[in-house]
């Protein structure tokens, strides 16, 4: 029988990722919802801002700060350059189509980051202290991450709620012709939109670096979590995805504890399969 | 104010304008009225630029807009309110309405704007916050018509308003678009309940399959037989 | 006979030929890359299957997996000829086959959210490979016992590469013979029908559910078989080779960069790339890594934007075009 204080980390930790992970799949989300297309090599982009955080900080001295804003702002960047070079030109294509262009950005990304950078893992040490509390150890490192995933998240939601741009994003999600009857250029709010998800990319790739090492494969490991919560959650549906996040999460951190690492990733992708079964909507239901 | 001149369009291989021509002065309410499929979305939807005329003249106060993207032409002072309304189901009635002042000169006054939908349409005010998606038939119509004012428009286009409605609150509608219409609006109505909007308007055209059939004065096409006997009543 | 007709039987009488002509030193590696081509073409004429109709999985991965697995383990533990373990590979990727398309199948799971689910499949496998290393030896893969002395058809191990050139291209012809049959179907036109507008196919009385789930189930049966060969020809299983995300997407890469709604489409791009691929590799050796991936993932890009028929449907549909002159436009 396991020491229930190790399940109580587990617990713990996992609600430290679910933070992490949810970041992750709202910015995939909020592309999907808003441009209807679901950007496979979403993950891949993480890594490059993980890349981009890594260098300033080890090369070039950047106090990690500033280079995770750095890595937001290379985010929006590679989220405009995403939209306008590959996305726009096949927003009428097939779904395949689209499905495979983003395909082929994995690929690109993926290889290009082996050949410029090799296989090599690379991490941010941080030298932040272990907390003790009530018996278990928790990472500051990981807590100083989940609040400011959470406060990503927050920033998100009132760029969404009170601002025009991110109400009329939310807007051209439900209509886009009715949108552009009040004036707005739905191919401008799309960009805006893949800049603001690729700015999320950013936010979680600064914030998992300090947590985890990066190298070309990256979002092999973690793309297909992410995409899986989108779905549980219902795809299309932020409430649903920042949910889904946390369960998965908590299947990943406990079964990991009980059974083995690998064994927690396992169950947790066999509840998602289950699940669909069960609601292929997704628990919360699809976006309509 | 409004002239269209020689308009044909359509979409992809089918045409549904052919050669259409038809004015609108300022400050006047015309009605374009006709059977199902006669045209007369399409012709609301070309002057509002959601479709590109294949050939023509659509103009406004002088400036030549067919073609132009709907974006811009909103910005010329036309307001579209669509078949069917096409509200934002999820975002509230406030939000909807704060849409609808999405241009910057609308949003500068957007305090007035929205003082004004408020107390031409009391319920909108009482429902700010509800999901504009879970309004009634005849709530939605009015919102529909309060976020084509928040744009500051000249001249406002109806499609169908009374599509959907009860027979009561069609003529609760028709009253509150009198009312705007007094405001200083000027009105283009498409219409398929004939008897309502000719008491409503000053003139009307008649559209069937593509062409204007008919057009004058609102008073003399009511007397009309045929018009009286095929479309009165629906 | 028609110039098509004599051009597919003369190019037929060739590679089955080739082996037995006398081509003097033909190296071991060029049978190799031959080999393979045929086998990666088979699978991708499978995948093409769903493909075309707009199932587009990104999965497959791990109905090669599980073929590959299934059979090699079977053998190695248990001394299972393939002959026996092959068709119990494929059936257990039949029965995740249909696990997962039931339900998609029924609740009209399509496009994203269907590649999607496809890709969850796929990891699983690949995780669950990973997973249970004391037996599938985790990320190092497995190797195939040698058979040695029983080396044979009932061992399906054959030391001369000339034999699993046969087996290769029996399999790549069985492949295009199955999509040919496909298409002339019923199916097909269920098929097209359900893919423009399920409910009105529905509507119509086409059992959606049931097309979708024969449609998956030959996919994936199919590329069962590719990965129980495949296993056998190279000897040796790796969870990254033969499934997970990777390999999928390099099926999907192959089949659209020749063409998917083609007969020859999956194969022409199955061979373009291998064939870049190792050129690739002799050209630029270990100095540049990663290389011929990120000139995929380009042209697959620049393909999806340009030219979404590949080449040789591109090809095909413009022979089409100046084959039959150009009929006036209906006033």
């Amino acid at each position: 029988m396991i020491d229930p204080i190790f399940l109580v980390e587990a617990v713990v930790n996992g609600v430290l990722l679910g933070g992490v992970l949810a970041l992750l799949a709202l910015g995939l989300n909020l592309i999907f919802g808003v441009v209807d297309i679901v950007w496979i090599a979403y993950v891949d982009l993480v890594a490059l801002a993980m890349y981009a955080v890594y260098f300033l900080v080890t090369l070039y001295g950047v106090p990690l700060w500033l280079a995770g804003l750095a890595g937001i702002g290379v985010g929006a960047v590679l989220g405009v350059l995403v939209h306008l070079l590959i996305i726009s030109p096949i927003l009428t294509s097939p779904p395949i189509n689209q499905l495979l262009a983003t395909g082929g950005l994995l690929f690109f990304i993926q290889s290009f980051a082996t050949l410029l950078w090799s296989t090599d893992h690379r991490s941010v040490r941080v030298t932040l202290p272990t907390l003790e509390v009530a018996g278990i150890f928790v990472s500051f490192t990981r807590l100083v991450a989940f609040a400011l995933a959470l406060v990503a998240m927050i920033v998100l939601y009132l760029f969404l709620t009170r601002t025009y741009t991110g109400t009329a994003i939310r807007a051209v999600s439900q209509d886009r012709e009715a949108i552009a009857l009040m004036g707005a250029r739905p191919q401008r709010l799309y960009l805006v939109t893949s800049a603001v998800g690729g700015a999320m990319a950013g936010v979680a790739g600064a914030l998992l670096i300090i947590q985890y090492a990066v190298h070309p494969y990256f979002g092999a490991a973690f793309g297909p979590l992410t995409f899986m919560i989108c779905v549980l959650g219902g795809l299309g549906n932020m409430v649903g995805a920042f949910f889904a996040a946390f369960i998965m999460a908590q299947v990943i951190s406990v079964g990991g504890v009980l059974v083995s690492t690998e064994m927690g990733y396992v169950i947790a992708f066999v509840i998602f399969i289950v699940l669909i079964f069960v609601r292929p909507g997704g628990i919360f239901g699809r976006r309509t | 104010m409004l002239e269209l001149a020689d308009v044909t369009a359509g979409y992809g291989a089918f045409t549904a304008l052919w050669g259409v021509s038809l004015r609108v002065a300022a400050g006047e309410a015309v009605a374009v009225v006709g059977p199902n499929g006669a045209g007369k979305t399409t012709l609301l939807r070309t002057v509002s630029g959601l479709v590109a005329p294949r050939s023509g003249h659509v103009r406004f106060e002088g400036a030549e807009l067919a073609g132009r993207p709907a974006y811009e032409v909103v910005a010329h002072g036309i307001a579209h309110v669509p078949e069917g309304r096409r509200l934002f189901p999820q975002l509230t009635v406030a939000e909807n309405l704060k849409m609808g002042a999405y241009l910057p000169a609308a949003r500068a006054r957007f305090r007035e704007s929205l003082e004004r939908v408020y107390t031409l349409f009391p319920v909108l005010a009482e429902r700010q916050g509800q999901r504009a998606g879970s309004l009634s038939g005849g709530e939605q119509q009015m919102l529909a018509v309060g976020r084509a004012l928040m744009s500051r428009p000249r001249l406002i286009l109806l499609d169908e308003p009374s599509m959907g409605l009860a027979p009561v609150m069609v003529l609760r509608l028709f009253d509150l678009i009198r009312r705007v219409r007094e405001e200083g609006y000027t009105i283009l109505v498409v219409e398929q309940n004939v008897r309502q909007v000719l008491k409503l308007v000053d003139r009307a055209y008649l559209l069937e399959v593509g062409r204007i059939k008919m057009e004058g004065r609102a008073a003399d096409l009511a007397e009309q037989d045929f018009v009286r006997k095929a479309y009165v009543g629906l | 006979m028609s110039p098509g007709r004599l051009a597919a039987g003369l190019g037929l009488l060739v590679l089955v030929l080739v082996p037995v002509l006398p081509l003097g030193a033909a190296e071991e590696y060029i049978w190799h890359v031959i080999i393979q081509i045929f086998f990666w073409s088979f699978v991708g004429t499978a995948w093409s299957l769903m493909g075309r109709f707009g199932l587009v999985s990104l999965g497959h991965g791990a109905f090669l997996g599980v073929g590959a697995y299934t059979s090699v383990l079977l053998w190695n533990l248990l001394a299972m000829t393939p002959w026996v373990g092959g068709p119990l590979a494929v059936l257990l990727a039949l029965v995740l086959a249909l696990v997962v398309a039931y339900p998609c199948s029924r609740f009209q799971v399509v496009g994203h959210y269907f590649a999607l689910v496809t890709l969850a499949v796929g990891e699983v496998v690949r995780l669950l490979i990973i997973a249970e290393r004391d037996w599938t030896g985790g990320s190092l893969g497995v190797s195939l016992k040698t058979a040695g002395t029983a080396s044979g058809l009932w061992t399906l191990q054959f030391p001369d590469k000339r034999v699993f050139y046969y087996v290769g291209l029996g399999v790549w012809l069985f492949g295009l013979w199955v999509w040919a049959r496909v298409d002339r179907s019923m199916a097909r036109s269920a098929m097209e029908a359900i893919g423009e507008d399920e409910t009105a196919a529905a509507a119509v009385g086409i059992h959606v559910t049931r097309f979708k789930m024969g449609i998956t189930a030959l996919s994936a049966a199919l590329t069962a078989v590719g990965g129980v060969l495949l296993a056998q020809y190279l000897a040796y299983a790796n969870p990254d080779t033969l499934s997970g995300i990777g390999v999928s997407l390099r099926i999907v890469f192959a089949v659209v960069l020749g063409g998917m709604y083609s007969l020859l489409g999956p194969s022409v791009g199955t061979a373009l790339t291998i064939a870049l691929s190792e050129y690739l590799r002799i050209y630029f050796g270990i100095k540049l890594i990663g290389i011929a991936e990120t000139l995929y993932g380009l042209a697959l890009i620049l393909f999806i934007i340009f030219l979404p028929a590949g080449i040789w449907g591109s090809l095909a549909a413009a022979w089409r075009r100046r084959a039959t002159p150009a009929r006036p436009a209906p006033a």
